[in-house]
């Protein structure tokens, strides 16, 4: 959803002829779903428009699945993959995970399912005078947004790796939804010393349900004006012939690097910015 | 007017907020891997000088302040606003105590300054970051003391009030920082 692809063109061809991926995650599930197994990737990723001390439009992401895999053993192997790349470079204690819900409350005073969206600009107020008059008050998901990146993320404890877990179900993007009360994804975020590392799922494996959140995503894109894209037809049908039960996780590798070698802008990890 | 969106949002850029010119200070992207991006942007407000924080949502627009630095040689003041000449065109432009505010007591006949024109209309002025003044009023020297390190006020030729070395004398040319307002040395004529 708030992912831009750069467009592909040829010579001659009217329209673009394809896309540079985003995440090689699509591609990947379709040799999951004819059953190749658990797997991994590191590639080379595009974002349009992804610029900061943070970011880079081309980017490497270390992508991998696991095939018959529980969801709390899937986070835990990541913890040790983690904690095993960066001990040759950092002192780390051990891994801390909270609920986005208690991560809200703990560091920003407030619970992320129940407040409405004064609430929420309040409590983003009241950590700073920054003005932030330019966010639509009734936009929820960008108030979420700016009080994990702006007030929690910077608060979190350092030296040691965090997972947030449990988020807003209409936050699940590709995850399962689990069938408690509020309803939350089976996805997560790993973070380190302030930085967001990894996104992990469980994976959506129901078609329709995919084809519904798709659906959805494209009404969204149609209203606020951003450029309509093609479903890819083949992943769906790959969900349709049957997705194993998996695990996912996409890992920033340059993020990675940058803790590795503590520094703070990515620009200084990549040789051509 | 035309509208700048917040991927040209960088450091030296001029738009309008709330109704007044402001210039981008610093301009930092954020965005969580599967949320929204965002630009938070320290900007300063051209008018009043003060520094603000703003985040806008990426892709949003704002319009362009037509807002340019351009150096002027101050020409005179004549008891109500302050004249400057273009140092190309000649052209004259007069500001008055809103743009020159606290800057006017470093202001001398014939050095060259930048104003800042929105709208071709003068918003600020900038002395040189160094200027040479001439010492009008302060207490006698003490003669061979340059070692204690005491400093007393001494007022220049623009009114500016300094400290200086207790062995500046009325009549010495001195050189102040107006950045700071710190004696930096005398000048020999």
């Amino acid at each position: 959803m708030h992912l831009q692809s750069f467009e592909v063109r040829a010579p001659g061809a009217p329209g673009p002829v394809g896309y540079l991926h985003t995440s090689p995650e699509l591609a990947m599930k379709r040799l999951l779903a004819a059953d190749y197994g658990s797997m991994y990737q590191i590639a080379k990723v595009f974002r349009a428009g992804e610029r900061g001390p943070r970011h880079n439009p081309e980017f490497t992401l270390l992508e991998w699945y696991r095939t018959e895999a529980d969801y709390p053993g899937f986070i835990a192997e990541n913890l040790r993959l983690l904690e095993e790349l960066l001990r040759p470079y950092l002192r780390l204690e051990a891994a801390l995970q909270y609920s986005y819900r208690q991560a809200f409350v703990d560091y920003a005073g407030v619970d992320p399912f129940e407040a409405d969206t004064g609430q929420l600009r309040a409590a983003y107020l009241a950590q700073s005078a920054t003005d932030v008059t330019a966010i639509p008050n009734q936009d929820r998901h960008a108030w979420l947004d700016l009080l994990l990146t702006q007030r929690i993320e910077p608060r979190l404890p350092r030296d040691r790796l965090i997972v947030i877990a449990e988020y807003p179900a209409d936050q699940a993007c590709l995850a399962r939804v689990s069938s408690t009360t509020p309803a939350v994804a089976e996805r997560f975020e790993i973070y380190c010393n302030g930085l967001e590392l990894a996104n992990g799922f469980h994976e959506l494996s129901d078609a329709n349900e995919q084809c519904r959140r798709i659906d959805r995503e494209l009404n969204e894109r149609r209203q606020r004006g951003l450029p309509q894209v093609p479903v890819d037809q083949p992943f769906i049908r790959a969900l349709q012939q049957g997705l194993p039960d998996c695990c996912g996780i996409a890992i920033g590798f340059d993020r990675l690097v940058m803790l590795a070698a503590g520094v703070d802008a990515i620009d200084k990890v990549i040789a051509f910015v | 007017m035309s509208s700048i969106s917040t991927s040209e949002f960088r450091a030296g850029v001029k738009i309008m907020l709330d109704g007044d010119p402001c210039t981008i200070i610093e301009n930092e992207f954020v965005k969580p891997g599967k949320g929204q991006a965002f630009s938070r942007v320290k900007i300063r407000n051209l008018k009043t000088g003060r520094m603000l924080e703003k985040t806008f949502k990426s892709g949003d627009t704002v319009e362009a302040a037509d807002v340019v630095d351009t150096d002027m040689q101050y020409l005179y003041n004549d008891g109500e606003m302050w004249h400057f000449m273009h140092t190309e065109s000649f052209e004259q432009y007069t500001a008055g105590t809103n743009a020159v505010g606290d800057n006017a007591k470093w202001l001398k006949e014939q050095d060259v300054c930048v104003l800042t024109l929105w709208n071709n209309v003068p918003i600020a002025v900038t002395p040189p970051n160094h200027v040479v003044l001439k010492v009008t009023r302060t207490d006698p020297g003490l003669r061979g003391d340059t070692a204690t390190g005491g400093s007393k006020p001494a007022t220049l030729e623009t009114g500016a009030i300094v400290k200086v070395p207790l062995f500046v004398n009325e009549g010495d040319v001195l050189k102040v920082d107006t950045r700071t307002g710190e004696y930096l040395g005398r000048v020999k004529e």
